[in-house]
């Protein structure tokens, strides 16, 4: 097992293109093990490219550099102890209109199942108790085809979680969350880190990134900062890499990314 | 939210029935049922009538009939429409797409360029009993299906690419239907067969080639079953199977065969016969939402009971003359697809 705050994941010199056309230019980072690191830029900076990259989904031919997964080269891990080991939750995952939200968790258990052997006991357990925390137990039942996008969202999220890795990466996790779930899951996310898991989210939210323990600013495919998220410097990168239309304020001791609009409405102006 | 169990708590609820498991328990039974009738239904209708069944224990006539040409060919058309529901469902499933059909991968002209083929080699008598005549012309057929999707996924270098496999799929479909054309016009004398052939008819089956469907239609029914929970991780999109571990080019690999071996297999028998593997999986899945596991088996039910309803009605409306049952499946099947269209555009969803 690691050492406390050692990196779980590190990524060496990556350079990725598409088509010959560079997305990564040279990415070093390290996430530390049991801490929550929020990967932030611009659209186009190469977030969800570097997400990927980690997650080992990244086709080879195309990709320079090192990953490594608790100390271990990504690439030389066996499949299914890999799929142990790092959870993925993409943008957008689509669903069969057909299966249920019980289906759905469910499937977040298939690596730690020989392939063609049917849930087990304690599969049922994790998903249930994954269910359960994304609020989404009662209606384990329905189809996904019947569910809101932000309740889709919440079983995507259970389905990521009941992996149970190590190591989990999230992509956009709070696409179409109402502002209770999304306090909901960084609750979570607390929760697991708490317990020794490291977690890497790209999010657009950016006061929501704030309140992770670590935060890696990507600009145009290079890597401008990486720091704590209550650091000066890493809110002055922030600021930076948003051209100052964003400033870092605290808002009764919370980190809070607000607007920098070029006309500010004072608020009793409009009453008048 | 809260964060993984430590410990796991005894659910009682991973036993209870899901509302779909139970719809599903259901339509098994029903299509079960209701195959088993539409089978003495198929006994029974014919160019003689009920009066072959009545008279079958005194009179050979009658009994071979029934015996030997009735029961075969239904029990025949419940079977290849068996593999071809099975084959829209996984179909569907491999490229994730409700309107994939059986034929895609050019098996369908494949088929038919291996017919054409064997009736220039082996002669165009249509109607020969001969077993091996007929065994020769199954066998070109399927050799033609499996062909044809082999270079469909040679052409798109290999199957993780599901667009480039169903662009390849239509290409070849295309290129061979031509060849097929090309084929036909050389030699005419076997264009009265073909029609046989393209238009689809049971009334070839016999007992051989429906002992080799069962065959068949058993082994890919095991296969899907097990790969079921793979094929509904596939649904998640590409980086999350991955992501998951599953050992993706051997799965697809193993879907392009059983979807390769169940239309050849089919077509071989009963030519092309449209429709049934588009419409038995939307029917099946229009009235239960599971998995793939047991949707696969309720769109084989599905599409055998669907093309044996078929092919009574073919032989049934215009008595003592039959219509080829392909013309009828492509008509109720075009209809039941622009019914659903028109269903989806009123209420503002897809199909």
């Amino acid at each position: 097992m690691q050492t406390p705050n050692s990196a779980a994941l590190s990524a060496t010199n990556i350079h990725a293109a598409v088509h010959a056309r560079p997305i990564l230019q040279g990415v070093n980072a390290q996430f530390a093990q049991g801490r929550w690191t929020s990967i932030v830029g611009p659209n186009g900076a190469g977030k969800s490219s570097l997400l990927k990259v980690l997650g080992g989904l990244w086709p080879a031919a195309q990709l320079q550099g090192e990953v490594a997964l608790l100390g271990k080269d990504l690439q030389r891990w066996p499949r299914k102890q890999r799929a142990q080991a790092l959870a993925w939750l993409g943008q957008g995952e689509v669903v069969t209109q057909e299966l249920t939200v019980m289906d759905v968790a469910m499937l977040g258990r298939l690596p730690h199942q020989p392939w063609f052997a049917a849930p087990s006991r304690e599969d049922h357990a994790v998903v249930e108790q994954c269910l359960r925390a994304a609020h989404a137990w009662d209606w384990r039942h329905r189809p996904v085809a019947e569910l809101s996008g932000g309740e889709r969202q919440r079983v995507l999220l259970a389905r990521a979680m009941a992996v149970q890795a190590p190591v989990l990466l999230m992509d956009e996790p709070l696409a179409n969350l109402d502002p209770p779930h999304q306090t909901d899951w960084v609750d979570s996310m607390r929760a697991l880190t708490a317990q020794g898991i490291t977690v890497v989210s790209v999010l657009h939210e950016i006061s929501v990134a704030l309140l992770a323990d670590h935060m890696l600013v990507l600009q145009a495919g290079r890597v401008l900062h990486q720091g704590r998220c209550d650091d000066p410097a890493t809110h002055a990168a922030l600021e930076g890499v948003f051209d100052h239309r964003i400033q870092v304020r605290a808002i009764d001791g919370v980190w809070m990314a607000l607007p920098r609009t070029a006309t500010v409405v004072q608020a009793p102006e409009r009453l008048r | 939210m809260a964060a993984f169990p430590t410990s796991a708590p005894a659910s009682a609820a991973q036993r209870e029935a899901a509302p779909g498991l139970r719809r599903s328990a259901w339509l098994a039974l029903v299509l079960l049922v209701l195959s088993a009738l539409l089978l003495l239904v198929g006994a029974s209708v014919g160019s003689t009538g009920w009066e072959s069944v009545l008279r079958m224990r005194d009179d050979p006539t009658s009994w071979q009939i029934v015996v030997d040409i009735r029961l075969p060919r239904s029990l025949g058309a419940w079977l290849a429409g068996g593999l071809l529901g099975l084959a829209g469902a996984v179909a569907q499933g491999l490229f994730r797409n409700p309107l994939a059909d059986p034929y895609l991968l050019g098996s369908a002209s494949g088929a038919s360029l291996g017919s054409a083929l064997g009736l220039v080699l082996l002669g165009s008598s249509v109607t020969s009993l001969n077993l091996l005549y007929r065994l020769g012309m199954t066998g070109m057929a399927f050799v033609g299906a499996a062909c044809a999707v082999a270079l469909t996924v040679v052409l798109a270098r290999n199957v993780q690419n599901t667009l480039r496999l169903l662009l390849a799929g239509v290409i070849v479909g295309v290129v061979l239907g031509a060849m097929r054309d090309l084929l036909e016009l050389r030699h005419p004398d076997i264009l009265q067969a073909m029609q046989a052939f393209t238009l689809g008819t049971s009334a070839f089956v016999g007992w051989e080639g429906c002992a080799l469907m069962a065959g068949v239609l058993l082994v890919c029914v095991l296969a899907t079953w097990c790969c079921a929970r793979l094929l509904d991780g596939l649904t998640l999109g590409e980086a999350t199977a991955a992501s998951l571990g599953l050992p993706l080019a051997p799965l697809r690999y193993g879907l392009v065969a059983v979807l390769a071996l169940a239309t050849g297999t089919s077509v071989a028998q009963t030519g092309l016969i449209a429709f049934v593997g588009l419409a038995a999986p939307h029917l099946v899945r229009s009235l239960v939402q599971v998995g793939h596991g047991r949707s696969t088996v309720l769109a084989a039910a599905m599409g055998g009971v669907l093309l044996l309803a078929a092919d009574i009605l073919a032989r049934w409306l215009v008595a003592p003359q039959e219509l080829p049952v392909g013309v009828l499946t492509a008509a109720l099947g075009g209809t039941y697809l622009l019914w659903r269209m028109h269903r989806s555009t009123r209420s503002a969803g897809g199909l």
